[in-house]
């Protein structure tokens, strides 16, 4: 079992969100040709129709497209759209969860800025 | 579609093993058919594959009852749990007999798998293992290639190493062969990823007919303090609930929006998935609402 894949989160959500992370990650440029849905289904050991469904809505965002008949192909600008959403997704998810947090711990904005200097400081050390 | 099955009862003397259940097969799907033991999915498998005769209710495959219609059996493949062959038989004789019977059987593909199970070819059936048994009937599930595959808990002593095999080569050759199956199994964490329909069943009834991801959001938990938790589940229908001091733990069968998160984090909840097993084990426990008031 692929421990890449886990119970938070639908798995087709997670095959892709797998993909999105390849093309941040320049693994698949824009214009190449990601796996298949039986190799997807193979590799993560699921079913090919949740595969298919992670691939479909990739497609429906415009960030795969389809060329008949060969495959599913990484859209141009795939990468900017998705450093976007992606963007958004961490203000959301863990911005505002630590403004709440840091409400709870009163932690004023001024405070929460030298903490969040002091964390980039210590990631780079 | 594949089979349809309307209100359909059956009855040991007293006994009710199912009761008016409805529900549709479709073309190459991958279902899973779970419940407990005693549940009523092996009776069901009966009268799906036309070994029993329904107390009530009607029974379609491929479009017409299933009784004594050659055409329609031999489309059938059922490997059952504790599946007889004869002793005396050669494994080799087994898959020469299947590929009489099922029209599309493969033989090469049976021969690669009786391989990849390292099964000894001319070893009699009553020389074998448990574990050898078992696979001898995935060997005849897969290698049939039936448009309806029905394995009921095709495990039985089969070692882990050997069930990953059985998912691998189910999944390879479904890609290649889509066709209908139905797993029915007690490895819920194991299977969950292969299906694509779930069915849970429970004392005889049909509890949850849905698609596996739907399935797999159904439901989560939520814990922290009990009065925080006690506000959040209030109108919220809750599957199980646990008390640990102050501390409390709740599941709460409804698909989590944004809305719920944000009242979560708001009461300072901390919010799990849960997963199918867990689902499946608070659908089907004793009783899903035993938190209660304690002493």
């Amino acid at each position: 079992m692929n421990p890449l894949i886990d119970d938070a989160k639908p798995i087709f959500v997670q095959i892709a969100e797998r993909i999105e992370d390849d093309i941040l990650t320049g693994r698949l440029p824009e214009d190449s040709q990601i796996p298949s849905t039986n190799q997807f289904a193979a590799f993560y050991q699921i079913n090919p129709a949740t595969a298919a469904k992670g691939v479909n809505l990739l497609v429906d965002e415009g960030i795969l497209y389809k060329r008949r008949g060969i495959g599913m192909f990484v859209s141009p600008g795939a990468r900017e759209q998705i450093l976007l959403k992606r963007k958004n997704q961490f203000y959301e998810q863990y911005v505002l969860a630590m403004m709440r947090e840091a409400e709870k711990l009163g932690i004023g904005a001024e405070e929460l800025v030298q903490m969040i200097l002091k964390g980039k400081d210590d990631l780079r050390a | 579609m594949i089979a349809k099955v309307s209100r359909l009862s059956k009855t040991f003397g007293s006994v009710s093993a199912l009761d008016q259940v409805s529900f549709t097969l479709e073309e190459n799907k991958i279902y899973g058919l779970l419940g407990r033991n005693g549940a009523g999915k092996t009776t069901l498998m009966h009268l799906l594959t036309a070994q029993l005769f329904p107390t009530s209710g009607t029974i379609e495959v491929f479009g017409e009852s299933p009784y004594e219609k050659r055409r329609v059996l031999e489309q059938i493949c059922f490997v059952k749990e504790s599946q007889t062959y004869v002793r005396n038989a050669r494994i080799s004789d087994v898959m020469d007999f299947a590929s009489l019977v099922f029209p599309r059987w493969d033989q090469r593909f049976a021969r690669e798998l009786l391989h990849a199970f390292r099964l000894p070819t001319e070893r009699r059936i009553k020389q074998l293992s448990r574990g050898m048994l078992s696979a001898v009937g995935i060997v005849l599930g897969l290698a049939s290639r039936a448009p309806l595959t029905i394995f009921d808990e095709p495990y039985l002593g089969l070692d882990a190493a050997s069930r990953t095999l059985f998912y691998d080569l189910l999944l390879a050759d479904y890609s290649e062969h889509p066709r209908t199956i139905v797993l029915s199994t007690h490895l819920i964490d194991e299977v969950n990823r292969l299906l694509e329909h779930i069915f849970i069943i429970d004392q005889g009834r049909l509890i949850l007919d849905d698609d596996a991801d739907n399935v797999r959001g159904m439901a989560y938990s939520v814990s922290g303090q009990d009065q925080n938790v006690s506000s959040f589940v209030s109108g919220r229908r809750v599957l199980r609930d646990e008390r640990l001091g102050s501390l409390r733990t709740a599941v709460v069968m409804q698909p989590l929006d944004a809305g719920s998160m944000k009242q979560a984090a708001e009461l300072g909840l901390e919010i799990q998935p849960v997963s199918l097993q867990q689902l499946f084990v608070c659908l089907t426990g004793t009783n899903s609402t035993e938190g209660g008031d304690r002493p």
